[in-house]
């Protein structure tokens, strides 16, 4: 995964992929405000959902055990996971014994953050993406660009051409009206969802007291994942737990508005353990930590996980309307992957490192939280932690490096001045078009995501210098 | 690992809680109450009286591109087979305690019982479904089943193209709230609001990938 820095380069020259983003994103966010305003009282209901999602986080230990009891004797099965390649063993294991090569799958961040569907492939067992926009990614081979719209980089025209080539029976005749690429991905997937012996889904809330998954959906994909295949295998990070059913009715108001605009998702789901005659004879649910309890111990870090993957900071933040989601590598995108990917997986790689530094910290994204996460804050303090962990190793960060060479130079005046004269010649003839793209060596870390401007052929000191009589 | 530490699901079971519990720490204080100062009920601006609630429902759905109309009890039987003609429905699926006077009209319209269950293939190829509810939310415009009276099973509403749903009116609460209090979570709940719909290509909303594709709601005004 390349840095968010280069990532990004490539997706600023896109220009097809920034019109792309910036309509759909910029009707988005009308669609949200206006739904947030209809109902009086947004900011009491935001202030409540981050209430009960700290609670939550603050007692996971007993919302999670209390959440496998209410499980268990609904007469489901709960599986813990400590890391990535935990979780996808799991759910290989169950898959292998309903007996099944081939599944469906719905509501997959989760599982998208684990590579769930590349484990499975090794095992020798398909895993179907049923979600329109998953399904456009998984046949492009692509990487998802937006939480709620993971295909959004691609325009109509682009789909349509997708479709034609991938599916059997889409026709030569298939036109890129969004209705008929709909209907084109139902007629794909009909048989298979008809025949599917075993559904993979996440979920977006599960109920410690009552042991209820909630997920939220608008096709109708993840209705039939929970409804039609014998076993049901849900996939959740542990930090997706709420204390108690009453708690829903803060959340089933604040993540439909806050995510696609609508008053009520068109539909919501709920499922407890197994009911007898209606739906999965067995169901499993994979609790999966893989870094969460890493973000929980940092105080100010694990605000992140108070989350409930909205998708509304992405769609006001101006960072991603240029870069895209691409840019912020294959976990979560937008400004809450960037707190959230480097907390996940560690600040150890140079690409999870740069991700507390792809915003221009303007905090958007916070005024709109649903759940009020400091998303600035915590960049901040991140780039803290990145700093930090790097002070410790044998090649100094460039930041360091500057830092002292900068007080070197400076505490003597003669040599600032020739510092000065000579850094102006040899930034001169790096500049083009008056702005330099790149510092030479350790310092082109930091323009990686900035121009500099060139500075002018004569500095203030050695001018006023010259003209003083 | 120890057999302790071990749920009847097996894996990391001790080890994930362990590391929840070395990342929260020791002490932790009392926890301060949630603040809830949200509104539990419609305010005066959206309704003062029943009727205004149910023109708050009726509005609401057709907002999320729905079809409603209100009709009497003894209408009912009448306006569930006009709108099955207007779909030109030939076969449907209802659950097998469906009130048998919503299809007393019915002329033309096979409608089968899901008594023993119907299997996935006739569900596939049925023209729609009717079924009845267990609350619906004004605010919204959401229609909810919790598989009880006259709903059936999940999959009957899931699958078909059409859903035709009857709503009395005393079913209708205002908010999310008032619908969160009434409903059993331990029953699967469906709740709907409008036909389905997806925001996958430019984020355009487009109504119909998986499930019913038109969805058509009855109020009966007792
Ligand atoms: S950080 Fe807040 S705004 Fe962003 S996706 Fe999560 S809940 Fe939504």
């Amino acid at each position: 995964m390349p840095k968010f820095a280069a990532a990004a380069r490539s997706a600023l020259a896109d220009t097809g992929l920034r019109r792309n983003l910036r309509g759909g994103i910029a009707a988005a966010r009308e669609r949200e405000a206006a739904a947030a305003a209809e109902l009086g009282g947004w900011d009491d209901l935001r202030e409540a959902g981050r209430a009960i999602r700290d609670a939550a986080l603050l007692d996971l230990d007993a919302h999670l055990e209390e959440l496998e009891r209410a499980v268990t004797e609904a007469g489901g099965t709960v599986h813990w996971a400590a890391d990535a390649a935990e979780a996808c063993e799991i759910v290989t294991g169950l898959v292998r014994a309903a007996g099944a090569d081939e599944v469906v799958k719905a509501s997959s961040a989760t599982t998208r953050e684990i590579g769930l569907t590349a484990a499975l492939a090794r095992a020798g067992v398909t895993a179907r993406e049923t979600a329109l926009a998953d399904l456009a990614v998984q046949l492009g081979d692509d990487e998802p660009s937006h939480l709620l719209s993971p295909a959004l980089h691609r325009d109509r025209a682009e789909i349509r051409e997708l479709f034609r080539r991938t599916m059997p029976a889409a026709g030569p005749d298939l036109t890129d009206d969004p209705a008929g690429l709909a209907a084109a991905v139902r007629v794909h997937l009909r048989e298979r969802f008809l025949r599917a012996r075993v559904a993979v889904t996440g979920a977006n809330f599960l109920v410690a007291e009552t042991g209820t998954l909630v997920v939220l959906e608008s096709e109708g994909n993840a209705r039939m994942c929970l409804t039609l295949p014998g076993t049901l295998i849900s996939v959740a990070g542990i930090d997706k737990v709420v204390p108690t059913w009453a708690d829903m009715e803060v959340f089933l108001q604040l993540l439909p508005r806050s995510s696609s605009g609508d008053r009520m998702t068109p539909y919501v789901a709920t499922s407890t353990g197994v009911t007898a005659g209606d739906g999965p004879r067995a169901f499993h649910l994979v609790l999966l930590d893989n870094g969460r309890t890493r973000a929980l111990a940092d105080e100010v870090g694990r605000t992140a996980l108070r989350c409930i993957r909205c998708s509304a900071c992405m769609n006001v933040c101006p960072v991603y309307e240029r870069a895209g989601g691409r840019a912020y590598g294959p976990v979560y995108p937008g400004p809450i992957g960037a707190i959230l990917t480097p907390q996940l997986r560690g600040v150890d790689s140079a690409a999870d490192a740069s991700l507390p530094y792809a915003s221009t910290l303007c905090g958007a994204c916070a005024d709109v939280c649903p759940v009020k996460i400091d998303i600035p804050d915590v960049l901040v303090h991140l780039r803290g932690t990145v700093v930090e962990s790097r002070r410790r190793r044998p090649v100094p960060p460039p930041e360091l490096m500057l830092m002292r060479g900068l007080a070197w130079t400076m505490g003597d005046p003669r040599r600032y001045e020739t510092a000065l004269r000579r850094g102006t010649r040899w930034a001169r003839l790096l500049s083009r078009g008056g702005r330099i793209r790149r510092l030479p060596g350790l310092l082109g870390k930091w323009t990686e995501a900035r121009d500099l401007p060139a500075p002018p052929s004569e500095s203030f000191r050695a001018w006023w210098t010259r003209r003083r009589p | 690992m120890t057999a302790s530490g071990e749920g009847p699901g097996g894996g990391s079971r001790a080890e994930v809680l362990r590391r929840v519990r070395e990342a929260l720490g020791g002490a932790r204080g009392t926890r301060p109450p949630v603040p809830r100062r949200y509104a539990r009920r419609l305010t005066d601006d959206e309704a003062v009286n029943r009727a205004d609630v149910l023109a708050l429902f009726t509005e609401r759905v057709a907002d999320n591109r729905a079809s409603v109309r209100h009709v009497s009890a003894d209408e009912l039987g009448t306006a569930v087979a006009a709108a099955l003609w207007g779909r030109e429905a030939k076969q449907i699926v209802v659950p097998a305690d469906l009130p048998f006077g919503w299809l007393a009209e019915l002329d033309g319209v096979r409608a089968l019982a899901d008594t023993p269950a119907v299997d996935v293939d006739t569900l596939a190829a049925v023209d729609g479904v009717v079924t009845g509810c267990a609350a619906a939310i004004a605010q919204t415009g959401t229609v909810v089943l919790d598989g009880g009276r006259a709903q059936g099973r999940r999959a009957l509403t899931a699958v078909p193209a059409y859903h035709l749903c009857v709503v009395h009116a005393d079913q209708i609460v205002g908010t999310v709230p008032e619908a969160v209090e009434r409903l059993d979570p331990a029953r699967p709940l469906t709740w709907i609001s409008g036909p389905s719909a997806t925001h996958g290509i430019e984020m355009v909303r487009v109504e119909g990938v998986h499930g019913p594709l038109h969805l058509e709601v009855l109020v009966v005004e007792d």
